[in-house]
């Protein structure tokens, strides 16, 4: 294996790692808010949907992230109102959420586009573009780091940096700032919060509408960054497998983005059976690399390595006492 | 199979015997929904040909998940929808439980051997349609370097990835295969970002023309292939017109055809194997304005050479599904 491969497989990682990383952020902040988020493949689908179509009728892919964002906002408010304000139970309104979203995207584009549920394919305006950062064709005669600035950290759409920059500003918000402090508060016990006369509410719907806008990010990213439109089903678990990476970081955002680069990598070297072979010298069915996701969230989950300990408060709607 | 379903299927096609003969003809499309540009789409195709010239009416269900095959045939065969015609390999083992309760009822199953008295099972001989790609990938590439992207694991898919290989072989013996399966769930035909991924890395690897048999996914390979400046392949229905100047060809399979013979035939299904192969013209490589640049008239001639040799018998392409083996490429 060459160092253009090992540069190949990086960038394919990067690549792979963003649409979880957002869903995983984004299930960061509900999760932590003591809101369990299961339907963070809906809203990624949703968004998907939206900002293709918006982007494919408008030409302008920044209206079709809005759009993605407003759809995955929507499906967030509507999450809130089921599992906030009503108080019903959470998964439940998660897995509703799915299936609206899987249905319904299929079916408005059919009636929008009569093309059995897809968007046209983008061109031009309509998708993001890969950026080329400032340098890279100079840098690359550095050696080794000049290919890997050329090839790997260059070159992608602007998603792909904005959802780099939210790790550490996930963790700044979290850990560093006020609302942060209430926020991780009333996902560890809301009664404490309530009695400090801040409304758990109101917290509780703020990081739901957080959670929403990321993983609109991830479902435009997706649709009009890594492809030109949108098909069926196109987030095919991507929502599930940054539940999985959530818990595998145990909550914490640095954490996420490594457990989403790994993710993403097994998912570079599926594409790369060649180099498993080269590496490893046998050969390795790719279909233990798709499943090792679920396999390793299983395995921390079980205890095995560290443990992975939810917010408190999660999953319970919260009732003042009276 | 239960007492109970047996006699309601009974009674239910006793009841319709009568009106067999002006029954409506039904299609059942496979997991990835009529509009997939691709498989489906054509067996569309061929229904809707078949209603515009006849000006009859049919009935058609689209899949929505595995656990509705079963009830969707039932359905159709219970309020006498006669011939009903069913897309997919995926429906060959509940046919196979559903065909004799309802003996007046003609099945028809496209891409699989059902062996049913009222059953007829309609294949293509896909091996020999992706030879012919497989040669003009391996004349088109200038890398020596093809890819093939799949859509699910399965025996079908090999089957059209070892043509595909064995025909860029047999045009240039240096030519390196490269060959990727997208995954093994149904959900592998609606992948576009992974089949997106799976070019990008073929590409990296040299590869120059990528042939995508692989349902929805495939609109990700042909955009991330025309996107890096690559060539592809489509499959199944013509899908040179999804990006202009920079899809080769398509591996034409005419389940359009096969779907509207069906329908044509109505009642009077001829039962058994009927195999489509590239003398019925049921597979075969599209040409129109979107490639005419792309293929030169040589290239053209020495394909259709290649075709005619295949027709006489004077080339056979080995069939992966013949022996689940392949010896132009390993998987």
């Amino acid at each position: 294996m060459d160092y253009a491969t090992l540069l190949q497989i990086f960038d394919s990682t990067l690549r792979l790692a963003t649409p979880l990383l957002l869903a995983c952020l984004a299930g960061l902040f509900s999760e932590r808010a003591g809101i369990f988020d299961i339907g963070l493949e809906g809203k990624i689908l949703a968004a998907a949907f939206m900002s293709a179509a918006v982007a494919a009728v408008s030409g302008s892919v920044w209206l079709g992230l809005f759009a993605g964002i407003g759809a995955s906002l929507a499906l967030s408010a509507l999450h809130g109102v089921a599992s906030i304000t009503f108080r019903g139970n959470q998964l439940i309104s998660g897995v509703a959420i799915n299936f609206l979203a899987a249905g319904l995207a299929v079916l408005v584009a059919q009636s929008w586009f009569g093309q059995g549920g897809r968007t046209p394919a983008l061109i031009g305006a309509g998708r993001f573009e890969e950026l080329a950062l400032p340098f890279a064709e100079s840098l690359r005669a550095v050696p080794v780091l000049g290919p890997f600035y050329a090839d790997v950290i260059s070159g992608h759409s602007i998603l792909v940096y904005v959802a780099l920059l939210c790790v550490p500003m996930t963790w700044y918000v979290l850990f560093r700032t006020r609302f942060g402090l209430r926020l991780r508060a009333v996902g560890e016990n809301p009664a404490a919060v309530d009695t400090a006369g801040v409304s758990v509410v109101g917290l509780r719907f703020a990081a739901v509408g957080i959670c929403g806008l990321l993983c609109g990010i991830a479902g435009a990213y997706l649709s009009t960054g890594l492809n030109a439109g949108f098909v069926k089903d196109m987030s095919a678990g991507r929502g599930f497998i940054a539940l999985a990476a959530l818990i595998f970081a145990k909550w914490r955002p640095w954490y996420a983005l490594g457990a989403c680069l790994l993710f993403g990598l097994f998912g570079a070297l599926e594409s790369r059976p060649d180099v498993i072979e080269a590496v490893l010298g046998f050969k390795v069915q790719a279909q233990l690399l798709s499943a090792l996701p679920y396999i390793m969230t299983v395995v921390i989950l079980a205890g095995f390595v560290g443990k992975a300990v939810p917010p408190r408060a999660g999953g319970e709607p919260y009732v003042k006492e009276r | 199979m239960t007492l109970m379903k047996s006699l309601l299927g009974a009674a239910a096609s006793l009841a319709l015997t009568a009106g067999a003969a002006l029954a409506d003809p039904a299609i059942v499309f496979d997991l990835g929904g009529k509009f997939d540009k691709s498989f489906n789409e054509a067996a569309f195709n061929g229904a809707k040909k078949w209603a515009e010239e006849t000006g009859g009416s049919y009935r058609e269900i689209e899949m929505q998940s595995e656990a509705q095959r079963e009830q969707a045939l039932r359905r159709l065969a219970e309020t006498g929808s006669n011939p009903v015609v069913m897309t997919g390999f995926a429906f060959g083992s509940v046919l196979g439980e559903v065909a004799p309760d309802y003996p007046d009822t003609d099945f028809v199953i496209i891409d699989m051997v059902v062996d049913q008295p009222n059953v007829t099972s309609v294949v293509f001989t896909e091996h020999e349609g992706s030879y012919l790609v497989g040669y003009m990938a391996a004349q088109a590439s200038k890398n020596n370097t093809v890819g093939f992207i799949g859509g699910m694991d399965i025996p079908l898919i090999r089957r059209f990835a070892c043509g595909y290989a064995q025909g860029a072989k047999a045009a240039n013996p240096d030519t390196k295969v490269i060959a990727n399966m997208t995954g093994t769930t149904p959900a592998a035909w609606n992948d576009p970002v992974k089949g997106g991924e799976l070019t990008k890395a073929q590409i990296s690897q040299g590869a120059d023309v990528v042939y995508a048999a692989a349902g929805g996914t495939g609109v990700g390979v042909l955009q991330a292939a025309a996107d890096a400046g690559a060539l592809s392949i489509g499959v199944d229905s013509n899908q040179n017109g999804m990006h202009p100047g920079k899809v080769l060809t398509s591996m034409m399979k005419r389940v359009d055809v096969a779907v509207y013979d069906a329908f044509t035939a109505g009642t009077e299904q001829p039962g058994g194997v009927k195999v489509l192969n590239l003398a019925a013209e049921g597979v075969g490589y599209a040409m129109d304005e979107n490639n005419a640049e792309l293929v030169s008239a040589d290239m053209q001639a020495t394909v259709d050479a290649i075709a005619a040799k295949i027709i006489d018998g004077e080339i056979t392409v080995h069939d992966y599904m013949s022996d689940e083996s392949c010896p132009a490429l390993n998987f």
